[in-house]
């Protein structure tokens, strides 16, 4: 009887991983299938085809939306693991300072406050700057400043984590060999944390190259980035086109993450290598 | 003296002080003064093209405070607005719910798996976040349409002769918000499940217990705040979500986040704007505040 539940159990849970992860990946596999069909027609297959590419790449609007988007996503995550790194810092080393449950509050609420919301505010904030100093203009800068807010709070949960479960007596032991505080700092913690600082890099470039909402309240003319000419094509209705996009976004993510992992586990490996070594001797 | 001595030879400038103030620096800039901007901006005139109307004025020795609150009698009297308000609150809870209805249990059994796969049945959760959330919300489009794969599907098996109409209906609506805050749900609820006890659960066993009256008595409560933690994580930027709404909703659902939009970028009212904006941060202040004990409690856990 027992084994005959556990059975059932084991099975339904299957069943229930399954059809979750079919929902999720869904949509995904449906894009990349369609950017290969030769049809007009959209959602109806007719052959294989790669003209979608080929018209992709001579679409001068959504080649130059993906220069300005990389531009911006390189700076983005750039100034976002550096402010992050900051932030989770100061909230998993400092616990008693003035402002700390404000300060607390304000790195996590751009992870969940609604984007028009942030997107509003911060305009109405950019453009009140530039009332009184001239700049700067709506574009690239601004688009900048925004993303970053958001990437910040990403990059701060995922440093974070890494600084709690890091090992504190390595910086200790660094503190009574007489390093100054910056030196402990560059030479202990931040070799320790560099695969968080790696990831959070990586998750704050998509998002940055993803967002709609926020680019929309920040761009100015003539600074569209590729998701905010995406989405005006997709209110129209489908675009191949746009399905090409996302095929080529999944190549490149799926390499990406293989590879990343890939990297990961011979560093793992190597360790692992290490430790045992120094063990024999 | 001293203190002027201090000050002057940059005493006061430590370390800590530094790494604390570039941050918190960074937060006042472009989060806390927006939101005041944005409240005092809710109490101006709409003066076409200048949203900057001034609130104190000082003429013969008289200071005079023009509050104008007409922007937020008109929302509190205006049906639309209402009826807006109250249908993203219920979006938000329907896409809260089910999120939680299907992602606990995937979750749960995610937790349960062996210690060897759990990592790849992580990484399958999170990987869909590295594809683009607007390419992937634009894919349902495809899903649901009339000519889409659901309705060619069914049309192909016979099971209908004409085209369902999914689109732009809150069916469509609700399975892209699901859709798209599924992994958000996930995600805690697998970190809180993953760390349980399991001998809680040996234990209720030998003392008699069900599987089902030990998952419903002990693994439940002891994954409140995972459940509180990936309910908040849906529920708030539900509410004010746009990109779902413009792409998959249909003139009957209503939702502020798309009302704010055209506020802004259609009539160009920015103080209406505002105020509507204040109003939805009144809105969500409660589960926010919920969110960020629940995120402290977690903190001095661990």
């Amino acid at each position: 009887m027992k084994s005959n539940t556990t059975f059932m159990q084991r099975w339904f849970g299957r069943g229930w991983l399954s059809m979750g992860y079919l929902f999720l990946y869904l949509p995904i596999v449906v894009l990349v299938v369609f950017s290969f069909n030769s049809s007009r027609q959209d959602m109806v297959w007719s052959g294989f085809s790669l003209q979608w590419y080929a018209a992709l790449m001579n679409d001068a609007e959504i080649i130059s939306g993906l220069g300005l988007s990389l531009r911006i996503a390189l700076m983005t995550a750039c100034a976002s693991v550096v402010l992050g790194t900051f932030a989770a810092f100061v909230l998993d080393r400092y616990h008693r300072f003035t402002g700390r449950t404000l300060f607390a509050g304000m790195v996590s609420a751009p992870l969940v406050m609604p984007e028009v919301i942030i997107g509003l505010s911060l305009l109405l904030m950019l453009v009140s700057v530039q009332k009184v100093f001239g700049f700067p203009e709506r574009g690239l800068m601004t688009i900048w400043i925004g993303h970053t807010l958001l990437g910040m709070a990403y990059a701060a949960v995922v440093v974070q984590s890494r600084l709690q479960e890091m090992n504190k007596s390595l910086e200790e032991a660094a503190m009574d060999l007489g390093c100054k505080p910056y030196q402990v700092f560059f030479l202990v913690t931040l070799p320790n944390i560099k695969q968080a600082l790696g990831s959070a890099w990586l998750l704050t470039f998509t998002l940055s190259l993803d967002d709609v909402v926020l680019s929309a309240f920040l761009s100015g003319p003539g600074s569209s980035t590729m998701p905010i000419v995406i989405f005006s094509r997709a209110r129209l209705g489908l675009d191949p086109r746009v399905n090409a996009v996302a095929a080529l976004t999944i190549l490149v993510v799926t390499i990406g993450v293989i590879a990343s992992s890939l990297y990961i586990a011979r560093n793992e490996r190597l360790r692992q290598k290490q430790i045992s070594s120094a063990a024999k001797v | 003296m001293n203190f002027l001595k201090n000050l002057l030879t940059l005493r006061w400038l430590t370390g800590r002080r530094v790494v604390i103030a570039v941050p918190f620096l960074w937060l006042a800039f472009a989060f806390l003064v927006p939101f005041l901007i944005v409240l005092r901006i809710s109490f101006t005139e709409s003066d076409m093209g200048n949203p900057f109307g001034t609130l104190m004025t000082l003429a013969d020795g008289v200071i005079t405070l023009k509050v104008k609150i007409s922007n937020y009698l008109f929302i509190a009297e205006d049906e639309l607005y209402v009826l807006t308000y109250l249908s993203s609150i219920k979006f938000a809870a329907i896409t809260t719910a089910l999120c939680l209805i299907i992602g606990y249990p995937f979750a749960y059994f995610m937790a349960r798996a062996k210690p060897t796969v759990r990592p790849v049945l992580l990484m399958l959760v999170m990987l869909p976040f590295w594809t683009s959330f607007l390419l992937r919300i634009y894919a349902w489009k495809g899903i649901l349409a009339n000519n889409g794969i659901v309705n060619n599907f069914l049309i192909g098996i016979g099971a209908i002769s004409e085209p369902l109409h999914l689109m732009n209906t809150q069916f469509s609506l609700i399975i892209g918000m699901v859709y798209a805050y599924l992994p958000f749900m996930i995600l805690p609820l697998y970190a809180n499940l993953v760390k349980m006890d399991t001998r809680f659960l040996e234990a209720a066993a030998d003392l008699g217990a069900t599987p089902l009256q030990a998952f419903w008595r002990i693994t439940v409560p002891l994954s409140k705040s995972g459940i509180i933690a990936g309910s908040m994580l849906v529920f708030i930027p539900a509410i004010g979500e746009y990109v779902i709404p413009e792409l998959l909703g249909g003139p009957e659902t209503l939702m502020i986040g798309r009302q704010l939009w055209d506020e802004f970028f259609t009539n160009n009212d920015w103080p209406l704007a505002s105020s509507v904006t204040v109003v939805v941060i009144l809105l969500i202040l409660v589960p926010m505040a919920i969110f960020n004990k629940y995120k402290a409690e977690q903190e001095a856990r661990s």
